[in-house]
């Protein structure tokens, strides 16, 4: 009887504390710019998950013990876990959005589908750093939605193109047998049309091969490459299923150097379990892996030693850590363009997406912020959120991933038109109109 | 003392069979009913409608629908998400194929559809019971979770298998697509429910009702007494069903906006049931107490660090939250088996006593 009374007095306090807990909105303090970070340090793809946001985190801090911030404005952030569950995602964009927000990146592109629809209403420009949904690209579409510096169909293309170049040249690969290996879920078929169109212009027969989430169980669908054989694997995996695909193709004695996972699939937890058995599976990445850059030296000196890292030291240099500091320094640099040189005065959403739309990432400005060499310059316009960045091959050689390729360029001619067709159907299943790039300044 | 209904005598059979036979409760829920409609779309934030109450609503509509099949009929189903879904696809492609339809009639013919799906699934109920017809349902879950991720005529051959949930307006209000505020899509879902619930409440203290009921009970004394097993068991299922069909096509328009098969999963087959468990079998009320609970304390939990200003690893949060949520669930259910809802009842006896206890 006490128990109850416990039980019903401790619902009466969930009660009223609940109504208690609707988030004060925060007025906007325009001394600092805040970035909310949907983050996954839990659940099952913790893995993955856990380098990006680390990457993210200190070099934010690297920003703001180095230099004092953007333009003297201080980054400022929040983590909120959504186990990359898209609801839960979009409860922690709904909490975090009202601290007056610069940009999110949803790093999910579940989560990426819900936000963009919402970006242009709260003013919040999303950037999906090379995920989500590939029609975005095309600008005069998507204003508020920004996935540069290359998307899943200019991958697509690329990683076929470099295919081409280990066959002898494009027209090479007629009569060849080429497999996508992909998570059943929007990303893994992002790649689909594009592989499709390909597969016709250029000859090769294509197998599409759907693994169903989470990928814990592929057996059939590696049962399905051995009858096919085909001569390349390309792959768009995400969590558990990159290790278990590795460690089957492995176990069924696939040439590893013909099997390319996409940039989600060739992270460091991916090729680890299968042990030597991994040796030469390739990567494709829009980055170089490792430490060898200035920036990973002014995070040691700025962040870890002075005991701020988010991470551990010896963890710096996967290819998912590199990626998150790339997402953080393509932030940065867009808030940076936004500011349009003004001092101490953190720009509007509006602003800020303006920032993104004009990002011209030189050469010269990669160098000055301790990245020549780490990432490929980008420009980004009114029409082209993507940029169409070139892609890198990299291998992993049983202990560290190492760069096997040069800069290879998407096919433009073929994935540019894809994307302008898409982002007619896309946007007007929002209800969106073409805006008139020529009317922009 | 307050909650005291002495003096109140019913006179009339009607006065006697009302939904709220107290003065007080007929107050208590009159008043509920113009503050969720009135008063909370005037006051409460985005937040609070997108990611608190528009779940809470559709939760529960969901939860009454499988309370119908599992608390009042007997008959244990694991295929909620798998309605569920068949509601959303229903609902987007009858909207995009007839976009002059009203989007609250789709709401019901993709509830119908649904019913008629869930008959199907429901025929094996007649010759088997208990868990092994859970494992039946399941089977109807992977089913249509893997009909609809195969074939792309479900999402109007989206490249990426998402459906998106196109604009639509109620009485030149836009409810459904991005454009449309949280509290229009708020003030739809509450409508629903609480027409859902009224006809689900009527439903279960009628004929139909008690014939699930003797079902439940006793299956071979009920066909003894005149239940027909075949019809009241499929009847069941589709209503059961068109709750959730009605559910998931609001779970898509109203609360994501976009979709994708992953949302409809086995996990929100589980998380129905566990509200539906919690909350209380059979009992409507049970239902909303149960999305309550399942909705509001992880949330609540999530928050609490904020509130208090204690600077914690998301990580750890996360962790800490899950703990405390399983470990509310298995106090609540040792507490108090029959769920929520009893707990709630034994208030009200005491409170009806009160300050006389025996």
């Amino acid at each position: 009887m006490t128990l109850r009374a416990c039980a019903i007095a401790l619902l009466t306090v969930l009660v009223a504390a609940g109504s208690a807990l609707a988030p004060a909105p925060v007025t906007a303090q325009n001394k600092e710019v805040f970035v909310p970070l949907l983050v996954y340090r839990t659940g099952p793809f913790a893995p993955s998950g856990i380098p990006i946001a680390n990457g993210f985190v200190d070099y934010f801090t690297l920003l703001n013990e180095r230099d004092g911030g953007i333009n003297g404005v201080k980054v400022t952030w929040e983590e909120c876990e959504t186990q990359y569950d898209t609801k839960q995602g979009v409860e922690c964009y709904e909490r975090l959005k009202g601290k007056s927000a610069a940009l999110v990146n949803p790093y999910s592109t579940g989560i990426s589908y819900q936000l963009i629809p919402k970006a242009p209403v709260d003013k919040v420009p999303v950037f999906s750093m090379g995920y989500g949904m590939s029609a975005s690209s095309d600008g005069r579409w998507f204003p508020w939605v920004f996935n540069f510096p290359t998307n899943y169909w200019s991958q697509a293309s690329a990683v076929i193109r470099y295919i081409g170049t280990q066959e002898g040249g494009l027209e090479k690969l007629k009569g060849k047998k080429i497999a996508h290996v992909f998570h059943n879920s929007p990303y893994g078929k992002e790649a689909n049309p594009t592989l499709e169109e390909l597969a016709r212009k250029y000859g090769f027969e294509l197998a599409l091969l759907p693994v169903d989430t989470p990928g814990q169980e592929q057996k059939s669908t590696w049962l399905q490459v051995r009858r096919i054989n085909p001569d390349w694997i390309f792959m768009s995996g995400w969590g558990v299923m990159n290790q278990v695909a590795v460690k089957e193709a492995a176990s069924i004695g696939f040439k590893m150097d013909h099997f390319i996972g996409n940039w989600w699939s060739s992270s460091d937890a991916d090729v680890i379990p299968a042990g030597d058995g991994a040796k030469g599976y390739k990567g494709a990445t829009f980055h170089a892996p490792g430490t060898n850059f200035k920036v990973h030296a002014d995070i040691v000196k700025y962040v870890y030693d002075k005991g701020k890292g988010a991470g551990k030291k010896e963890e710096m240099g996967s290819p998912l850590y590199n990626r998150g500091i790339v997402n953080a320094m393509f932030s940065a640099e867009a808030i940076r363009t936004a500011m349009k040189g003004a001092k101490g005065q953190a720009p509007t959403g509006e602003q800020i997406r303006w920032g993104f739309e004009n990002l011209n990432l030189t050469e010269k400005r990669l160098d000055e912020i301790g990245m020549k060499g780490f990432t490929h310059p980008i420009k980004v316009t009114c029409e082209d959120h993507e940029g169409s960045g070139p892609v890198l091959i990299e291998q992993w050689d049983g202990k560290k991933w190492n760069i096997v390729s040069d800069w290879i360029q998407p096919m433009k001619d073929v994935v540019r038109p894809k994307i302008e067709a898409a982002a007619v159907e896309e946007g007007k299943k929002l209800g969106y109109t073409q805006r008139d790039c020529s009317k922009e300044k | 003392m307050i909650y005291r209904e002495a003096g109140q005598f019913k006179t009339t059979y009607a006065s006697d069979q009302a939904i709220f036979p107290i003065v007080q409760d007929k107050w208590i829920v009159g008043a509920a009913m113009v503050a969720a409609f009135v008063a909370v779309p005037l006051v409460a934030n985005e937040y609070w409608l997108q990611a608190v109450l528009i779940p809470f609503l559709i939760y529960s509509m969901a939860a009454i629908g499988l309370n119908l099949l599992t608390g009042y009929a007997g008959q244990l189903s694991l295929g909620t998400g798998g309605f569920m879904a068949v509601g959303g696809y229903a609902a987007f492609k009858l909207t995009t194929a007839f976009p002059w339809l009203d989007i609250i009639v789709v709401f019901v013919l993709a509830g119908v559809i649904a019913a008629l799906v869930g008959l199907v699934f429901g025929v094996p109920s007649l010759r088997i019971k208990g868990f092994y017809l859970a494992v039946a349902t399941l089977a109807a879950q992977f089913f249509l979770i893997w009909l609809f991720n195969k074939v792309a005529w479900f999402t109007n051959y989206a490249s990426s298998g998402t459906i998106t949930a196109p604009p639509r307006t109620v009485a030149g209000v836009m409810v459904t697509g991005p454009l449309a505020g949280a509290g229009a899509r708020y003030v739809v879902a509450l409508a629903l429910v609480v027409l859902g619930a009224l006809v689900a409440k009527n439903l279960v203290r009628g004929r139909i009702g008690r014939s699930w009921m003797a079902i439940r009970d006793r299956d071979i004394a009920a066909e003894i007494i005149g239940v027909r097993p075949l019809r009241t068991k499929l009847l069941a299922f589709s209503v059961s069903s068109f709750y959730c069909g009605v559910a998931g096509a609001e779970y898509v328009f109203l609360y994501l906006g976009s979709a994708e098969t992953l949302a409809f999963d086995i996990g929100l087959s589980f998380l129905v049931l566990f509200m539906v468990i919690i909350g209380g079998l059979g009992s409507i009320l049970g239902s909303f107490l149960g999305a309550a609970f399942i909705v509001l304390v992880p949330i609540f939990l999530t928050n609490v660090p904020h509130l208090l200003h204690l600077p914690m690893p998301v990580a750890l949060q996360k962790q800490i939250e899950l703990m405390v949520f399983g470990g509310l669930i298995i106090f609540f259910l040792i507490v108090e088996p029959h769920g929520l809802a009893r707990l709630w009842q034994i208030t009200k006896e005491k409170l009806r006593l009160w300050p006389f206890p025996h």
